[in-house]
């Protein structure tokens, strides 16, 4: 039965029978509708893109202030459209681990302190010219000088020297970093000629794609670019385009309409009504992003771990993410990183919901009176319900939260990071290691639970520094049990990117490292007839 | 004969551009108000005070803010209104392509919905208190109560969804040919004139009411004329200026105050530009973007003040 249908799949990737016949035959032959779909997309990927035509995009998170300096990208639109017309050394592969791009292979020293790249030879900028480790040098530099105000510096604060050596761009670090490689994949260090230093907004790459058109918060245009170096693998369209639709109404509409070929935010409520529409895909990826309930814990009453843990214990999770999310994400274990990163350990066990314990600890903690929780609409979409669902299962637990819901301007300056018990929102990161460093270090900034602990402090530098993937991931699980047992975040949920594509759009990959399958839906998809 | 009219009409024109000067007074000042100040805003967190003071000085922020203002009026007469700071982009090439499409669409609307009003809004009177009259004040006053994101998006699913025949997303730009640029307004131009109709429709329908009740208008149903030859010839040319009054201020509301349908439609127009920039506390741009609308709703209501002067019989023909 499976050759039968393995021939009937090639026959449709071949052009030679149609989706609609195929489907028919599949359910006589017994097989569910959604299984057939998966072998057929498996069977037209495998049959090769299709080259031509214009593929299309209607994406949320574009601003007519938008610039086309790599710096400076902040929102969805330059994101996906510097993937299409740059390229950065590597870029984050869908399974973990890295893609080689401009650099060839990154090798380190046995203390992982020096790093050497290997630029790729023959690839060139949409100028003609051809990359060198001079242009790559000076991207680094760029972006590393305070001045530039790039995105990336945070990343690049651990560089010490960068240098040229032959066709090698070699790097060294303050402090050892094993994780040096996914440092480069940063959507801001997109390899510029002289690193943009004379033009940073010139919008010359080394992408499958040339600009052709550029209207900061309206459109944006590209042509494939016919000295690319990789051509099998990217750019199968002729040209691609992104329209800026900031409505996620109209975002749905385009893509209905058939004016976009693939659309990015479907809001969670409405993806059950979606998914039944003719031609529309949804493309939901687990990421790396969470939504959590901090709490400081330096602050009276978060700084005693008993209340800590009856407050984690009344979290009702599945509930959560049924009645927020639709189901379109995965419980969180209060810890923040999950399966979707490299080197997690999966035995953990998980936290459940569980009101007699959550007392138990309540009363052991001696607090009493009721607990004030802030939240807002900006801290992501759905924060006040959320904050409503948690507010009742403390209650089931004789725990009381106050809700104070504060204005989304400024909510980001005045509550998150300077409040005690708050909701937020992370985007992640694409290694453990840059997780912990942004946010649980002693010393981060960006410390929203002021989880200020020495000896885990110590956990972060030493599993950095470690170059035996066995003994790091041994590392990371310690320091998983801890935040999930004293630490101060509850998470509730990891959510999903959920995207759509609609009629004929063929190649999607997953990618649990960002939205549009990490950017590059319209350079790897391709339009099948 | 004309002298009276022509001195009102001088009188209204400078008065316009006073009223112009205190608005850029009062946006100049306005801005300056605002805590912190532009080269805080350039450098953002990464200010160090080193940086502030060169900054400060390149941009000429130490300079007294009178000085400041002539230097950025005198800037604004020349047609430079500097450039934006979270683009680095010429403020007035952004903003020229930005209003061409806003006119574009506001034009578009008002050819429909200012005829479309008026002859309604006669008709109406035509047959006041029938049914007619009810049914077009009926339903010109429920798409007016229906928020504009609503009847957009009942278009959308209509047009665009269900049957396809015009476009969603009417991103335009300069090379679009002009026919394109029709096809891709016609939902979001229906949108506005759905919601700007109902207003100039009841205020015709009202202001020429009003004209019914007078004496001549009597004499002129004894005299046996058609009921709409009174209404036209007799009762109309007397109740223009409230209506044309009502129509500019339409017509302002138009170009200045439709950013919702913008966003619906994706029509990259003023609205959006202003809002963008407002987010990322873009003060020149703002500024910019204040003045003009400042000075569209200034030029039409002199445009409705010099039309009520022009319309009135008494004014024209002087004893």
């Amino acid at each position: 039965m499976s050759n039968e249908l393995d021939y009937l799949s090639r026959r449709v990737a071949a052009g030679k029978l149609s989706r609609r016949d195929f489907l028919g035959r599949a359910a006589a032959l017994g097989v569910a509708a959604t299984v057939a779909n998966s072998m057929l997309s498996s069977a037209v990927r495998a049959a090769g893109p299709v080259k031509g035509g214009t593929l299309k995009a209607g994406l949320q998170g574009g601003e007519s202030t938008n610039s086309l300096d790599p710096a400076t990208f902040l929102s969805q639109v330059p994101f996906a459209f510097g993937k299409c017309w740059g390229e950065t050394l590597v870029e984050l592969a869908p399974g973990g681990g890295v893609e080689y791009l401009i650099a060839e292979e990154i090798g380190s020293s046995k203390d992982a302190k020096t790093w050497t790249m290997k630029i790729r030879k023959g690839v060139q900028f949409h100028n003609g010219k051809e990359v060198t480790p001079d242009d790559v040098v000076a991207t680094l530099k760029r972006h590393s000088d305070e001045k530039s105000k790039s995105g990336a510096l945070g990343v690049l604060k651990s560089i010490d020297t960068i240098k040229v050596d032959g066709g090698n761009v070699v790097v060294t670090l303050k402090d050892p970093n094993a994780d040096m490689p996914y440092l480069m994949a940063d959507y801001h260090l997109i390899i510029q000629p002289n690193g943009g230093m004379d033009k940073p907004d010139a919008g010359i790459g080394t992408g499958p794609y040339k600009i052709t058109g550029n209207q900061p918060g309206v459109k944006h245009t590209a042509a494939r670019f016919d000295h690319y170096w990789q051509p099998d693998k990217y750019g199968h369209a002729d040209q691609v385009e992104i329209v800026v639709v900031n409505d996620p109404t109209a975002r749905m509409a385009a893509l209905q309409g058939g004016q976009v070929n693939m659309i990015n935010r479907v809001e969670p409520k409405i993806v059950d009504l979606v998914k039944r529409l003719p031609g529309v895909t949804i493309r939901a990826a687990s990421g790396r992003g969470f939504y959590p309930f901090n709490m400081f814990c330096d602050t009276a009453p978060f700084d005693n771990n008993d209340l800590r843990m009856a407050l984690k214990l009344a979290m009702d999770r599945e509930e959560m993410l049924t009645k927020i999310l639709r189901g379109y994400g995965e419980v969180g274990n209060d810890m923040p990183v999950n399966k979707a990163y490299p080197l997690f350990a999966g035995d953990f066990e998980q936290r459940k919901f569980d009101p007699e314990k959550a007392a138990a600890a309540y009363k052991k903690s001696g607090h009493s009176g009721s607990i004030l929780l802030r939240t807002s609409d900006v801290a992501f979409p759905g924060a006040v319900d959320a904050a409503q669902l948690y507010q009742q299962s403390c209650a089931k637990a004789g725990i009381k939260i106050e809700i104070k819901r504060e204005p989304g301007d400024g909510y980001w300056t005045e509550v998150w990071n300077k409040q005690p018990f708050s909701l937020s929102y992370w985007g992640g990161r694409p290694t453990q290691d840059q997780m912990y460093s942004t946010a649980y270090l002693s010393t981060a900034d960006w410390n929203d639970t002021r989880w200020k602990r020495p000896d885990f402090d110590k956990m972060v530098l030493a599993a950095r520094g470690e170059l035996d993937e066995a003994k790091r991931k041994k590392i990371y699980r310690d320091m998983g049990e801890i935040m999930r047992d004293e630490g101060g975040l509850i998470v509730p949920f990891f959510n999903q990117f959920v995207d759509a594509t609609g009629k004929g759009v063929e190649g999607w990959v997953d990618n649990p490292a960002q939205e549009l399958s990490n950017g590059h839906a319209l350079i790897e998809c391709w339009l099948q007839a | 004969m004309s002298s009276p009219i022509l001195r009102l009409v001088a009188q209204r024109i400078l008065l316009g551009l006073v009223l112009l000067l205190a608005v850029s007074v009062l946006i100049f000042a306005g801005t300056q108000i605002l805590p912190g100040d532009v080269a805080q805003a350039i450098l953002g967190q990464s200010a160090t005070p080193e940086a502030l003071a060169n900054l400060r000085e390149q941009l000429g922020l130490n300079d007294p803010a009178w000085l400041r203002y002539v230097h950025w009026l005198w800037g604004i007469l020349h047609g430079d209104f500097g450039t934006a700071q979270s683009s680095g982009l010429d403020i007035a090439t952004s903003i020229s392509t930005r209003l061409k499409n806003t006119l574009f669409l506001a034009a578009c609307a008002a050819i429909v919905a200012v005829p479309l009003a008026i002859i309604l809004g006669l008709i109406a009177v035509r047959y006041r208190n029938g049914f007619v009259d009810k049914l077009i004040s009926g339903l010109a006053l429920a798409s007016t109560s229906f928020p504009e994101f609503f009847i957009g998006y009942v278009l959308i699913f209509v047009f665009a969804v269900h049957w396809q025949i015009f476009p969603s997303i009417s991103t335009v730009d300069d090379s679009t040919p002009f026919l394109e640029r029709l096809q891709a307004v016609v939902l979001p131009a229906t949108a506005l004139t759905l919601v700007v109709l109902a207003h100039m429709m009841r205020m015709t329908r009202a202001a020429i009411l009003n004209v019914m009740q007078s004496a001549y208008i009597e004499t002129a149903e004894l005299k046996g004329l058609r009921p709409f030859d009174i209404i036209r010839k007799h009762a109309f040319p007397n109740a223009i200026a409230p209506v044309v009054n009502v129509v500019m201020l339409n017509l302002a509301y138009l170009i200045v105050g439709v950013v919702v349908v913008e966003v619906i439609f994706v029509y990259p127009g003023m609205g959006q530009y202003l809002v963008d920039h407002v987010a990322k506390r873009d003060v020149p741009v703002v500024q910019a973007v204040g003045l003009i609308f400042a000075a569209v709703y200034i030029t039409l209501n002199i445009v409705a003040d010099i039309a009520a002067i022009v319309a009135n019989p008494r004014l024209r023909h002087p004893k």
